[in-house]
């Protein structure tokens, strides 16, 4: 078990009544690495990322997380997304709870751990990422890269085996992008495994292990993160690449 | 940052005195209109033919004065029937609500059951319901000892639970699926993601609707009269034909405006406030 991928997925399909947003999609996702997932919009990243952590259905085949197949419909899907850390687009904070809990929420009510445990260790999340004097605030009173930095943190506060990143950056403003990225770079450094669908290929390159180039609901293409950047080899690549690097 | 040199420019000055003299204007006009729309609405009540009658058979200051023991009274009756059936509306209507967005095959009678229930008490009319409960179940003859004022409370819980659950339902559409989502993401059961994330958010969305049921209860808990429990409606009846004067029925009108008035000015603070937080910006 110890050697098999974090993630395997293999020949994953989703149609939406016509439209095949994942056509047959392979794709693994070793420990400690770190994946981006890059294409134009509409090529299925988001939709991918949400069949992994089951919130999504898949209309064929199979998902397994650590060695065990997620995708069948008999194992507890709640269990499974409790080993799986997701952060979205628009943060999703919960509004009406404080930051604080917001980071505790799942450590209190999935894993069961002591309100003064999970506030312990919330807080110390909270300080690494120097936002500790907002603990008791409310969402609403930070700003969108606070914010979005509380979401990542409230999605690793479990420890989760995988960590899912949709567009973590694109709400954002310009200025406020770096302080999140320089986030998920030590999370990465700190040996997370990351599987992120992003827009910004500068740091695709940086900071990924691996880029995979999904369009039209499959891969077209998938290498080490300088190698896919410095010579591309599908044609469709290159012209993505040509529209989104300046 | 605090500039404490800054004084107003003479161009700010000036649109102050504008701002000023429109203000006063304003206020002038305003009393004006009022003066005359009294004058007139007090001209034709006064001098209508009736008005002497009218102002004798119901607003005698002395018959107000001598029934309004006996409703006092009656309207503690109608406070007591007010609590508990708000309380019992509000424990019933969430359980409908949380019914109604079941998933599964299993929850299906409970679904049909929660959709059912909504549609038949908004449907009847509360006086029918009242007769029905309170002349029906006693009928029946298994609880012979248990006060009319009751079975009213009963009627009124049924009624309103099915406005109640609507307005819960539509607070918990409200929210954002990128909740659901996120709480699901994190593991959080189905249930536990109602509870912590999405009722909480609802409740806050529909307060202002809530306490706009709140009040029509207030007024409601009167009609508890017609299956002869003494509140303050049937305790003015009461003096009112022992007086042959119908000033009982205005003082017992008086009392129940003067309790629904603080929930109705909350209302209006809480739903002001809740409008100046949303355009300060808060996100989802």
């Amino acid at each position: 078990m110890s050697d098999s991928p974090v993630l395997e997925m293999q020949g994953v399909r989703r149609a939406y009544g016509e439209r095949v947003v994942l056509a047959g999609v392979d794709l693994e996702v070793r420990k400690h690495e770190v994946v981006a997932l890059i294409g134009p919009s509409g090529s299925g990243k988001s939709t991918l990322l949400r069949t992994v952590n089951l919130l999504e259905p898949i209309d064929d085949g199979v998902i397994r997380l650590a060695g065990r197949d997620i995708s069948d419909p008999r194992v507890d899907a709640d269990a499974v997304r409790a080993r799986i850390g997701a952060v979205f687009q628009h943060y999703n904070l919960f509004p009406h709870l404080s930051v604080l809990d917001n980071v505790t929420l799942a450590a209190r009510l999935v894993h069961r751990m002591p309100r003064a445990d999970a506030e312990r260790r919330g807080l110390e999340l909270l300080a690494t990422i120097g936002l500790g004097e907002f603990a008791s605030a409310f969402p609403d009173r930070l700003s969108g890269g606070q914010q979005q930095r509380v979401a990542i943190v409230r999605a690793i506060a479990s420890e989760p085996e995988l960590l899912l990143l949709d567009e973590v950056t694109s709400a954002l403003d310009p200025e406020l992008v770096g302080e999140v990225l320089a986030l998920v770079r030590s999370l990465a450094e700190g040996g997370t495994t990351i599987l992120m669908a992003t827009h910004e290929m500068a740091f695709a390159r940086d900071v990924a292990d691996r880029v995979v180039f999904l369009d039209g609901g499959g891969i077209v293409e998938q290498g080490p993160a300088r190698e896919f950047f410095a010579a591309p080899r599908e044609a469709r690549t290159r012209e993505f690449l040509a529209r989104v690097l300046p | 940052m605090t500039d404490t040199d800054w004084q107003p420019s003479e161009i700010e000055l000036g649109r102050r005195r504008w701002r000023r003299a429109q203000t006063r204007r304003s206020v002038l006009v305003s009393v004006a209109s009022t003066l005359v729309f009294a004058g007139v609405l007090a001209w034709a009540v006064l001098g209508s033919p009736g008005w002497a009658k009218v102002a004798q058979m119901f607003l005698d200051p002395q018959i107000a004065l001598a029934s309004l023991p006996r409703i006092l009274e009656g309207l503690w009756l109608n406070i007591q029937v007010l609590v508990f059936a708000a309380i019992g509306v509000a424990v019933v209507a969430i359980t409908l609500a949380t019914m109604r967005t079941l998933r599964g095959p299993v929850f299906f009678p409970l679904r049909a059951l929660a959709a059912g229930y909504t549609d038949l008490f908004r449907g009847m009319p509360l006086i029918i319901v009242l007769y029905l409960v309170g002349f029906g179940i006693p009928g029946l003859g298994f609880f012979p000892r248990v006060p009319v004022a009751v079975w009213g409370t009963i009627a009124l819980v049924l009624v309103y639970s099915a406005y109640v659950a609507e307005v819960f339902r539509a607070g918990i559409e409200a929210v954002h699926p990128s909740q659901r989502l996120a709480a699901r993401s994190l593991g959080l059961s189905h249930a536990q993601t109602m509870r912590r994330v999405v009722l909480p958010q609802a409740v806050r969305k529909v307060t202002p609707a809530l306490m706009n049921d709140f009040v029509a209860m207030q007024k409601d808990v009167g009609l508890i009269s017609v299956l002869g429990a003494v509140d303050a409606v049937r305790a003015a009846q009461i003096e009112t034909a022992h007086y042959f004067n119908f000033t009982p029925y205005v003082v017992a009108g008086l009392l129940f405006v003067l309790l629904a008035l603080p929930t109705i000015r909350l209302t209006d603070w809480v739903t002001a406030r809740m409008r100046r937080r949303e355009q300060i910006g808060s996100i989802v």
